[in-house]
């Protein structure tokens, strides 16, 4: 997996609620059996709309997304994720973020981070009024930082800071404890 | 003190560490086309094994034409991902329920059809409303593609515990009023977020009395409301369905009969509802949550989201919900496609024709639900009645095969997501039981079904 330490980058405001993964990545995309080749069609029905964000050529090469509360509900496609960080976003700043999707996430090195409504507002007011708005996020501090004084801490669960933070595969972590699982297997017939 | 979650979490722990995610043992694993292609390319690439495929089971749903299934699947890319599956099953030895087995369907209807999902067990699949099977006592959720790879390699899940809902129902549901409403009724009052980082726990006499079909109907929504999973405890009902399926010939009755929430268990939250007060529902907007009573109107828009759905909808506030006229109606999808739905339906739909302005259609939730709809005369009186009768699969639900949509055509649909463009880029969709749906197809526009003359 991806490692995801420190990343500065531009800020693109998506200023909805509920924004479910039908929306991030339609269900005519989903029929590859590849992990790649969705990104040219994140948020596919929304980009017919001229003035959609991410239309918009100030939010070219965004890789930080914000956006409201509830983000990624719906269908437990990883192609969201897929689609998402493809198009060049590393992390996504909610008030929440659906289970599925934010697990979905941390397994492909991109960083769902939950803040308060009031602090996401905020990010995505300066997003909407300075043009080249950029955050830093850095894993290792859990901090989101911009140049005009914000500067906020974040939580996320030890273990998937941990594991983003050194890329691991958390299939050959479970695969350390092959003596357990096969001990549980007998004791359960 | 223990909930059933905690009783069903308990038992299948493989190992806990401070400050790590606990591993848990998984019992039942449901694959299909569209999000284990991916999960089979990391297992070769990471030179790993199916570590039980005796506990692995797969079918084809969500992109599988439901005309007729002699013919090859037109749409070569889908074909492509259908004809990948069975590859991978092949190569490590997976059962697969294919696209002509008679066992084929939806995978939430044929995991508790034939008796593999059973009280107790952990269930996930790559799906969201795998949420359903926890109709069983079952701890069941849905995961990504990448934690299908996990199941696949580990038969494990590393899990963070999540937290725990009751939903209280009190009274029974009023008659024409289903498990489908009492779902709408849940998340129109706790919102689709309002069980985020939860697993449900529904309870009470509108629970108790419900049918398997409709319990599982009831926990398939949870997902809906944000929900990780839902679960009823297994009772007489439960242990009903069970006997003689295929796989549930080694009934443990007396074990299952241990799985319920104690009668001192504390939960993080507890929401009560009142089922004896709920109505038929529709929804209005472009999120399960969006949604009122049959009596009721289009709401004002009280934000933007709401705003933007109601244009999204071409509705305008106060409007009538009994005057909104529909194009189209869809009977299917792992949520009100067993045979408990058709029969609801038909019982509705029997003696009357569709209204000339509506195309409708029935998709069974498998074949098994086919053949027993035809041993019952169901598919008549749909025919009669001018529905078209098609093969088992996913469908309009979401669309990914040839059954969508036209942009702004209105659909009064079974289904589980109103999400803009779900059925179809530009489709408009209303949520509604079968019978509801049903009724909407003959009337030309949404009907109080309560009030249906039944010939």
């Amino acid at each position: 997996m991806k490692a995801f330490t420190k990343h500065t980058g531009l800020v693109a405001p998506l200023d909805r609620a509920n924004v479910d993964t039908d929306q991030i990545i339609p269900k005519q995309f989903l029929k590859r059996i590849e992990r790649t080749g969705f990104g040219e069609f994140l948020f596919y029905d929304w980009r017919s709309d001229p003035t959609f964000v991410l239309n918009q050529p100030r939010y070219k090469g965004a890789s930080v997304l914000v956006a409201g509360k509830n983000f990624g509900c719906g269908s437990s496609r990883e192609h969201a994720p897929w689609a998402l960080g493809e198009f060049g976003f590393r992390a996504i700043v909610a008030p929440s973020f659906a289970d599925i999707f934010a697990n979905n996430c941390f397994k492909n090195g991109m960083l769902p981070i939950t803040l308060t409504t009031e602090q996401v507002e905020e990010i995505m007011s300066r997003a909407q009024q300075h043009e080249g708005y950029e955050l830093t996020v850095d894993l290792e501090r859990q901090t989101i930082e911009d140049s005009r004084g914000l500067s906020i801490l974040f939580v996320v669960s030890e273990f998937q800071r941990y594991c983003l933070l050194e890329g691991l595969d958390d299939i050959g972590l479970t695969l350390k404890h092959e003596d357990l699982i096969r001990e549980y297997e007998l004791s359960h017939g | 003190m223990p909930t059933l979650f905690d009783k069903l979490w308990q038992s299948h722990v493989v190992r806990e560490a401070r400050g790590e995610p606990t591993l848990l043992y998984i019992d039942l694993h449901l694959i299909h086309e569209v999000t284990s292609p991916q999960a089979f390319d990391g297992l070769r690439q990471g030179g790993r094994k199916v570590r039980r495929p005796d506990l692995t089971f797969g079918t084809v749903d969500h992109n599988v034409p439901t005309t007729d299934r002699s013919l090859p699947i037109a749409d070569a890319i889908a074909a492509n991902q259908v004809e990948t599956l069975r590859r991978n099953c092949d190569e490590f030895g997976v059962q697969l329920y294919d696209i002509n087995s008679p066992e084929q369907g939806i995978v939430h209807v044929i995991g508790p059809e034939l008796g593999l999902t059973r009280p107790g067990m952990t269930i996930v699949c790559g799906d969201s409303h795998t949420s359903t099977h926890g109709a069983f006592g079952a701890l069941a959720f849905g995961i990504g593609t990448s934690e299908v790879e996990h199941v696949l390699a580990t038969q494990c899940l590393p899990q963070n515990k999540p937290l725990t809902m009751k939903v209280e129902t009190r009274g029974a549901l009023p008659e024409g009023v289903t498990a489908k409403d009492l779902a709408l009724g849940i998340i129109g009052k706790i919102g689709t977020d309002g069980a985020t980082g939860c697993v449900i726990e529904y309870t009470g006499e509108a629970v108790r009395t419900l049918s398997m079909e409709g319990r599982m109907t009831l926990c398939n929504m949870s997902i809906e409301a944000g929900a990780r999973a839902g679960m009823i405890a297994p009772d007489e009902t439960t242990f009903a369905y069970l006997k003689g399926r295929r796989f549930s010939l080694d009934e443990d009755v007396d074990y299952w009969k241990t799985l319920q929430s104690d009668t001192d268990a504390i939960f993080d939250r507890t929401v009560e509802i009142d089922a004896s007060q709920l109505e038929p529902f529709v929804t209005w907007g472009t999120s399960p949550g969006m949604v009122v009573p049959v009596t009721s109107y289009v709401p004002d828009p009280t934000d933007e989201a709401a705003q933007r759905a109601l244009e999204y909808m071409a509705l305008e506030p106060r409007t009538n919900i009994q005057e909104i006229a529909i194009d189209r109606a869809f009977i299917g999808s792992c949520t009100n496609a067993r045979i408990e739905d058709l029969r609801a339906a038909a019982r509705v739909v029997k003696g009357y024709r569709i209204n000339s302005s509506v195309s409708a259609m029935v998709v069974p939730g498998s074949q098994a639900v086919k053949r027993a709809a035809e041993r019952e005369g169901l598919d008549r009186i749909f025919h009669e009645a001018g529905f078209e009768w098609r093969e088992a699969g996913c469908s309009m639900c979401l669309g990914m095969n040839e059954d969508i949509l036209q942009p702004g055509e209105r659909c009064a649909s079974t289904s589980n997501r109103n999400f803009e463009g779900r059925q179809g880029r530009g489709g408009r969709t209303h949520l509604v039981s079968p019978m509801m749906a049903a009724a909407a197809a003959i009337k030309g526009h949404f009907t109080d079904v309560r009030q249906w003359q039944f010939k």
